[in-house]
């Protein structure tokens, strides 16, 4: 089977891998290189989110498939396992850490609820007075770019093709890409997985880009043990309407600080916003007041791909026969890129799931009309 | 001109440094890298520890490549180099301690302001900027960098923006807001200011050339040592190699000698042939040929042409650096044994500033049209940040882009024609020391080429731009911010950074959050 791949970020590398391994003859378009789009702004926190059963099911398999991958990855994706602590600020929020553990321990998930006196011993530099925490100790952490870099280097072993420094500026029904140097690729297949970029290439798609803001610090190493996340993190992610910031700070194996996090909907101006840093960093150093005094060496943004049910689009987008999404991972596209190329692989040749796809067809928008499900 | 380094002499006003926990004496006036420098012995010049565990002492001397960096006070990554000694000062070289951490300070209540004219960089076009544009009735603010006025060639002299401007030194600008003001940081905390016209004058920094052991300690910048000497170390009967291109490396060795170091050579890695049309280009500018002939005459012995740096090492008492001499196919290489090896490859323009304003930037620095303002209508820039062309350029510029920063556009058309041929001088330095070709291949694989991040050449093969290689091997993405390395990258691969993004230099993260206006 031919298949070609627009976008060669963490979810184009991985399925041209996946493809280029299950015998497809796969070629890769990129318009500048694997690696450099969201996948380079991103976080790379590798971790189960549970707020759908078809949420769980995605990020546990992508966090088990990278685990599989572990063992294979170049040095510089500093790959490692430093779990997750859901911190929890009070009572309420405890009692959310408490029937999160009990979502995940029904599917499979380890975690474990500690209280205040053992938080502080895991993360001294925690503020004091906070409820306790949910670890995770099977969460990950990973650099993804170099990662998109070797899993294309990788493909290309395995017979696929790279184009790089040309971009997709259509598609066209029966597998026909159309390429800014005025060329055309056939395949039967087109998988559009450009990221926040979508819908400028499938018109009608709905993905909106979501801005993020993250802040890196210098070496601090020991200041902070786990990625540390705030329980209200999910559900103001799910707030798509609003903009949010939550305190999620994450060790860097060179022992940075990685600080985030923001969402802005539907800004796509790279800047970054002083305002809104100003917000998202209160909000950091009021967990973590230290934070404060090491020094910060760059800000950046990036666009995360949203869909309106949180969930993404990986299937066949019935409007333009042949053309394959492989987008709209909004802030787990690191974690779940893996998944999402085992599923295409599934789909395309016809093979058996080993998640059920339903959730992420495409096509569960062309019911309704897209505005409406915004 | 009377530098910390004649105080240094004179032993009058010492004060004590707590560094690493021992007691070390230092002279009032002298920065904390001078003091750490001038503890003599074998590892003084081991500032610091690489994240790969090798040793590194200060290259640049005047803030950009974090070389000298230390926790001093309990402020992290604080360059000593732009730091003035006080009694009683606690200096700490190992890397910061894990967690938990002392307690923050409490974060100091921004400080707002705003001016007519804001201008960036006290250096000779700064200063003439901030004096013109003052005179002519503005109110302004001055900020710098470096603990006082002076720029890199007045640096410790007597030179002050006169006419009522205010400055700030120690100040460094993080970002600009999205309104257009401008966020300081010092080492007291956040500034911000916002003016009606900014007249950039950010100056020039040296360009290095990575070869085989430009990392030890005792390899040091040739301005690098040139700031070092004039912030108070003591080079005193040290055997200095000054090697690299540009006027500036006579003036390196001139300075060197009058403190009293023994020049063992100072190699140039422009031929005869270039330097000859320089030479006939400086005798129709009198001024620059006297400067000249004064520099030679204490420095002319040691002076070779078309020859360069091919390797330096460590040796039981200092360094022993190869200087390779000669045409291609004829080249002869040569040992020489230093206890210091200044280095610098000419100079490039500070743009940093300029970008983050999104003013154009040229071949040569900042885009300015023949009064100085930039692409961006409230901003002005002048001096070498517009392209290297020396103190005189710098300061006609300056005086222009101060009066037309005050409105005063007026009573500057008489300096245009003096800025026009200054601009002419600058072109021709530019292709008198143009890089020999055989520099870019002068690192071998292992051969470090980013000095925050220990990324090697070899590390750096393969990548088609910057952002490509910064994102898959870590070049440029320490404290310096691709400053030092960005321009080695553009001399040995071809690319350099291309964008800015806040904080332009690293501060508390704490500072990050105070950038809104009230
Ligand atoms: C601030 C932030 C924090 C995040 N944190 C996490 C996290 O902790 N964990 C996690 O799992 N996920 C996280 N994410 C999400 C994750 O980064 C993304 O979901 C993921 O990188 C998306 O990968 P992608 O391959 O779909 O898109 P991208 O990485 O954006 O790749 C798309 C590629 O397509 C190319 N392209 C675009 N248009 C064209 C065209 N027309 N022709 C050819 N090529 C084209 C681009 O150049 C690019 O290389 C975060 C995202 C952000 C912004
Ligand atoms: C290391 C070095 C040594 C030199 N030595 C000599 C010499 O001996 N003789 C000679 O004729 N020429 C020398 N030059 C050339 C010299 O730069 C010019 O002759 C002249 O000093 C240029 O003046 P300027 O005002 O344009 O820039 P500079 O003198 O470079 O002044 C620029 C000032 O801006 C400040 N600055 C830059 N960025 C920021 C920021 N983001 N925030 C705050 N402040 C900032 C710097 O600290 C500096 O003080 C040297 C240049 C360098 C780089
Ligand atoms: S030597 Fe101090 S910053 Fe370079």
């Amino acid at each position: 089977m031919d298949v070609v791949i627009v976008g060669a970020g963490i979810v184009g590398a991985a399925s041209a891998l996946a493809l280029a391994r299950a015998g497809c003859r796969v070629t890769v378009v990129e318009e500048r290189f694997p690696g450099g789009g969201a996948t380079a702004a991103g976080m790379g926190h590798v971790v189960v989110i549970d707020d759908s059963p078809a949420q769980i099911a995605l990020t546990s398999r992508g966090r088990a498939l990278w685990e599989s991958l572990a063992p294979h990855l170049p040095a510089a994706a500093e790959y490692r396992r430093p779990g997750t602590a859901w911190v929890a600020a009070d009572d309420d929020e405890l009692a959310e850490a408490a029937a999160k553990a009990e979502r995940l321990a029904a599917a499979g998930v380890a975690a474990r609820l500690v209280g205040p006196a053992e938080l502080a011993r895991f993360e001294p530099a925690l503020r004091p007075g906070l409820a306790g925490a949910l670890v995770v100790p099977d969460d990950a952490v990973v650099y993804p770019p170099p990662v998109a870099a070797w899993m294309v280097a990788e493909a290309i072993d395995a017979g696929a093709r790279l184009r790089r420094g040309v971009a997709a500026t259509a598609v066209e029904p029966g597998g026909v890409l159309r390429l800014t140097d005025g060329g055309r690729i056939e395949a039967d297949a087109v998988v559009v997985a450009t990221g926040a970029a979508a819908a400028r290439l499938v018109p009608g798609v709905p993905i909106r880009p979501r801005k993020g803001h993250l802040v890196i610090t210098d070496r601090a190493p020991g200041l902070i043990r786990h990625q540390i996340v705030e329980l209200g993190y999910v559900k103001r992610a799910h707030d798509v309407g609003t903009d949010s910031v939550a305190f999620n700070v994450q060790p860097r194996a060179t022992g940075q600080v990685l600080v985030g996090s923001s969402r802005q909907i539907d800004v796509t101006a790279p800047a970054v916003e002083p305002k809104l840093l100003e917000t998202m960093l209160a909000r950091c150093f009021d967990y973590l007041p230290r934070l404060a005094t090491v020094p910060a060496i760059r800000a950046w943004t990036g666009l995360r791909a949203a869909t309106p049910d949180g969930l993404p689009l990986v299937g066949p987008w019935p409007a333009i026969a042949g053309l394959w999404l492989a987008t709209g991972h909004e802030g787990l596209g690191i974690t779940t890129a893996p998944a999402t190329a085992e599923g295409l692989v599934a789909g395309l040749l016809g093979r058996d799931a080993v998640v059920d796809p339903a959730p992420w067809l495409p096509a569960r928008f062309l019911a309704v009309p897209v505005e409406a499900a915004r | 001109m009377n530098g910390p380094a004649d105080t240094a002499r004179s032993h009058r006003d010492t004060v004590t440094l707590v560094v690493d926990g021992v007691s070390v004496a230092a002279v009032r006036g002298q920065s904390v890298a001078a003091a750490l420098l001038s503890r003599g012995g074998a590892t003084a010049w081991h500032v610091r520890t690489s994240v790969t565990g090798a040793p590194r002492g200060p290259l640049c001397g005047m803030g950009v490549c974090f070389e000298c960096r230390a926790t001093v006070d309990g402020r992290e990554l604080v360059r000593t180099c732009q730091e003035t000694v006080r009694d009683g000062m606690r200096v700490d070289t190992a890397a910061p301690a894990a967690a938990p951490r002392a307690c923050p300070a409490i974060p100091a209540v921004p400080r707002h302001g705003s001016c007519d004219v804001l201008v960036v960089g006290a250096g000779p076009a700064g200063i003439a900027a901030a004096s013109a544009a003052a005179t002519a009735g503005a109110d302004v603010i001055v900020i710098d960098d470096n603990p006082a006025p002076g720029g890199q060639i007045w640096r410790g002299g007597a030179a002050r923006p006169e006419g009522g401007a205010r400055f700030f030194p120690g100040t460094a600008v993080v970002t600009v807001t999205p309104s257009g003001a401008i966020q300081l940081q010092d080492a007291v905390g956040t500034r911000q200011v916002v003016a009606r016209r900014i007249v950039l004058a950010t100056g020039a920094r040296e360009r290095f050339v990575p070869f085989p052991g430009w990392t030890l300690p005792g390899v040091v910048g040739a301005g690098g040592l040139q700031a070092l000497v004039k912030q108070g170390l003591d080079v005193a009967g040290r055997r200095v190699v000054v090697a690299g291109s540009g006027p500036l490396l006579l003036a390196v060795a001139d300075v060197a000698a009058r403190s009293g170091a023994r020049l063992e050579a100072i190699a140039e890695q422009a031929d005869r042939v270039r330097l000859a049309g320089f030479a006939a280009w400086l005798v129709a500018e009198p001024a620059k040929l006297v400067q000249a002939v004064g520099l030679a005459r204490t420095t002319a012995a040691v002076y070779r042409l078309a020859t360069f740096p091919v390797a330096v090492r460590a040796a039981a008492d200092g360094l022993v650096v190869t200087l390779r001499s000669g045409r291609p196919g004829r080249e002869r290489d040569r040992d020489v044994a230093c206890d210091i090896l200044a280095c610098g490859f000419g100079l490039v323009p500070n743009t940093d500033v300029a970008r983050a304003f999104g003013c154009a930037i040229g071949a040569d620095g900042v885009v300015v049209d023949e009064r100085q303002r930039t692409t961006r209508p409230d901003v002005l820039a002048a001096g070498e940040c517009t392209g290297i062309g020396g103190v005189d350029k710098s300061l006609v510029e300056g005086r222009v882009a101060g009066l037309v920063a005050a409105g005063a556009g007026a009573t500057a058309a008489p300096l245009l024609a003096e800025v026009r041929r200054a601009r002419q001088f600058a072109a021709r330095l530019l292709d008198t020391f143009a890089l020999d070709p055989r520099l870019r291949t002068l690192a071998s694989a292992e051969t470090v080429v980013c000095r925050c991040e220990d990324v090697v050449a070899e590390r750096l093969r393969g990548f088609t731009g910057w952002r490509e290689a910064k994102l898959l091997s870590r070049v440029g993405m320490g404290p310096c911010q691709g400053r030092v390395c960005g321009t080695a990258t553009a001399v040995t691969c071809g690319f350099a950074p291309d964008d800015v993004r806040p904080p332009l230099v690293p501060v508390p993260t704490g500072a990050l959050a105070d950038a809104v206006s009230p």
